[in-house]
């Protein structure tokens, strides 16, 4: 069999490995769908009277941002699913098989994939259900979820790695949940980053949670009224393409990194 | 030249592995014969468990050389791992998984088709009496079912070499007598087996040789026997009634016995190597008739193999604090 086969399939059995963790413990697919519902309800509800003219279309606006957001936080739920494999000494077994030595990062990402794409499913209802529409065409909400999907993919091999350095399940609890609170709100996912001072609105504007979120409104026909609108910046005028090349980067820079590490952490 | 697979299954050649300033390794050899259980017997922090990490890739050696199945673990670890089985120290079953889906997973790794994988659990499964089990998630059993799941774990690809690392350590009694029981079958099969233990009486129980290790180094070598005739002959212990019948009762050993007697206050006991075992005994009693010692109770055993390690080391093989903290260190580098 080739190299490529065989890996393919290793990594299967491990997605379908991590998948069943998840359906025998569901009390963490209900951490990754309830927070993005709670966000839903406290900035539609609670912020969104006092964010923009009009909460209706803030809420619209909003959807696009919890999105991004929620994917983003997929990277947290791979942190911990590394350190708990590597406490356990699973990792261990894994290793004295002879199996791909990629499948288990593959095996990980790709079922943290599965698990926000239904995290974005409960999300597309909820933002349905708050009054949040699909407005462009088949194509671009195809592509839309892409790009998403795709951030998704990218975030959990930064959690991958922040996983496999924090060592143990104690430190991964905060370690992957603590940086994403910076990186998900000084981003356009709630407010316009137009409206932050300079140094931040620069941050925020390059900030690939932005782009995600800006591309998502975009190709969802979404509209931006009022001091919600994009700014003027290069990244500000081209979210999906800086999207995607932000995910291309991410993919480029934390894949080897990522498995790098799992091979020194790995061989101790 | 790698050994020629069909004799010796596993040979391993000065093997070093430092971690800092500890020498957890200082130039162990070891060779199993196919077919044959070697007890790698040595307390927590000996450095058992690295060498089954060497043994099975999971970690490389600052120097040496090891072969097992013929294949050599640094240049070809892939076949080493198709040849082998490992069953850890911590029982590395997936929780969320039942029984049937743990073996299922690790056929499908070592490269099995679905209804192979699917078949070989079921056979397992039924071969460790988990049936009842089998389809409930792993979380759900006792210690004794895990280390069973395990160990099954470590047999669905027909390994030529098992490895099972401290396969009972914290296991109830019958958790341990059950483990051991599976152990037996196995060899009963004639797979060869490399099996570390802290415990005596299991290396003394399962291995066909003995390698005793401290500190690292292998310090002693043969079969439980031959381990306990290192020792010496049998041992005759004396409890008198009095501490101040010691002083007279450790007298008349002397005489009877064949080296000097070891006197522990405490226990009121005192303990002598002889080398004509019940005529020392008959001898020792008429003595300390002779003396009126009160004698509260007499005993002539074979040395255990406590006693071995004892001798060898001159500290007990199941409690040292100073490598316990050491090896606890270790481990935690390990799960990192």
């Amino acid at each position: 069999m080739s190299v490529l086969t065989a890996n393919a399939r290793d990594s299967g059995v491990l997605t379908w490995r991590n998948l069943m963790n998840v359906r025998r413990q569901p009390d963490l697919l209900l951490g990754a769908t309830l927070q993005p519902i709670m966000f839903v309800l406290l900035f539609a509800y609670v912020f969104g009277g006092s964010i923009g003219q009009d909460p209706d279309a803030y809420r619209e606006f909003l959807m696009g941002g919890i999105f991004a957001q929620t994917v983003a936080f997929n990277s947290a739920y791979t942190t911990l699913g590394m350190a708990a494999d590597l406490e356990k000494g699973v990792i261990d077994r894994f290793r004295s098989l002879p199996m791909s030595r990629a499948a288990v990062l593959l095996g990980r990402t790709f079922s943290d994939l599965v698990v926000s794409a239904l995290g974005l499913l409960v999300m597309s209802v909820c933002g349905l259900i708050v009054g949040w529409r699909i407005r462009g065409s088949f194509l671009d909400a195809v592509l839309g979820y892409g790009i998403l999907l795709l951030f998704s993919f990218a975030m959990s091999w930064i959690g991958a790695w922040v996983g496999m350095v924090s060592g143990n399940v104690q430190v991964a609890q905060s370690a992957g949940f603590i940086w994403m609170f910076p990186v998900s709100f000084v981003s356009s996912a709630f407010v316009s980053a137009a409206s932050m001072p300079g140094f931040l609105e620069v941050i925020a504007d390059w900030n690939p949670v932005t782009a995600v979120a800006d591309a998502s409104r975009e190709l969802f026909g979404n509209a931006r009224p009022g001091i919600l609108a994009a700014g003027d910046s290069w990244p500000a005028q081209n979210p999906v393409l800086w999207a995607v090349l932000s995910c291309v980067a991410i993919l480029v820079i934390f894949m080897p990194i990522a498995v790098s590490k799992y091979r020194k952490v790995a061989s101790k | 030249m790698p050994p020629s697979a069909s004799q010796v299954a596993v040979r391993a050649e000065a093997l070093v592995k430092t971690y800092g300033s500890t020498r957890a390794l200082d130039g162990v050899d070891l060779e199993i014969p196919s077919g044959t259980v070697l007890g790698l017997l040595g307390p927590n922090g000996a450095g058992k468990t690295t060498v089954v990490r060497i043994l099975t890739t999971l970690l490389k050696p600052d120097s040496g050389r090891a072969f097992v199945a013929g294949h050599d673990v640094l240049a070809d670890p892939d076949a080493v791992r198709r040849s082998i089985g490992l069953s850890g120290q911590y029982a590395a079953v997936d929780e969320n998984l039942t029984g049937h889906e743990n073996l299922y997973m690790v056929g499908r790794l070592y490269g099995m088709t679905r209804p192979d994988a699917k078949a070989r659990a079921k056979e397992l499964i039924s071969r460790f009496r988990l049936v009842e089990a089998g389809d409930r998630p792993a979380k759900t059993y006792s210690g004794g079912m895990r280390r069973r799941l395990d160990l099954a774990g470590a047999l669905v690809a027909e390994p030529t070499v098992v490895i099972l690392d401290e396969p009972t350590t914290g296991l109830d009694p019958r958790g341990r007598m059950d483990t051991w029981e599976v152990i037996g079958e196995l060899v009963a099969d004639g797979a060869t087996v490399l099996l570390t233990t802290q415990y005596l009486e299991e290396a003394d129980q399962l291995a066909d040789t003995i390698l005793v290790i401290d500190r690292g180094k292998v310090i002693a070598t043969g079969t439980a026997d031959q381990l306990k005739g290192q020792v010496g002959g049998e041992r005759l212990e004396i409890v008198v009634g009095e501490p101040g019948e010691l002083a007279k009762t450790a007298e008349i050993l002397v005489a009877v016995g064949a080296g000097d007697p070891v006197i522990d206050d405490h226990q009121r006991r005192v303990t002598v190597k002889v080398d004509t075992g019940p005529k020392a005994l008959v001898e020792a009693l008429r003595r300390l008739d002779q003396e009126s010692v009160t004698v509260l109770d007499v005993a002539l055993h074979r040395p255990t193999l406590d006693d071995v390690f004892l001798s060898l080391t001159g500290h007990s093989a199941e409690d040292d604090p100073a490598t316990d903290a050491k090896a606890k260190r270790g481990k935690k580098g390990a799960a990192r």
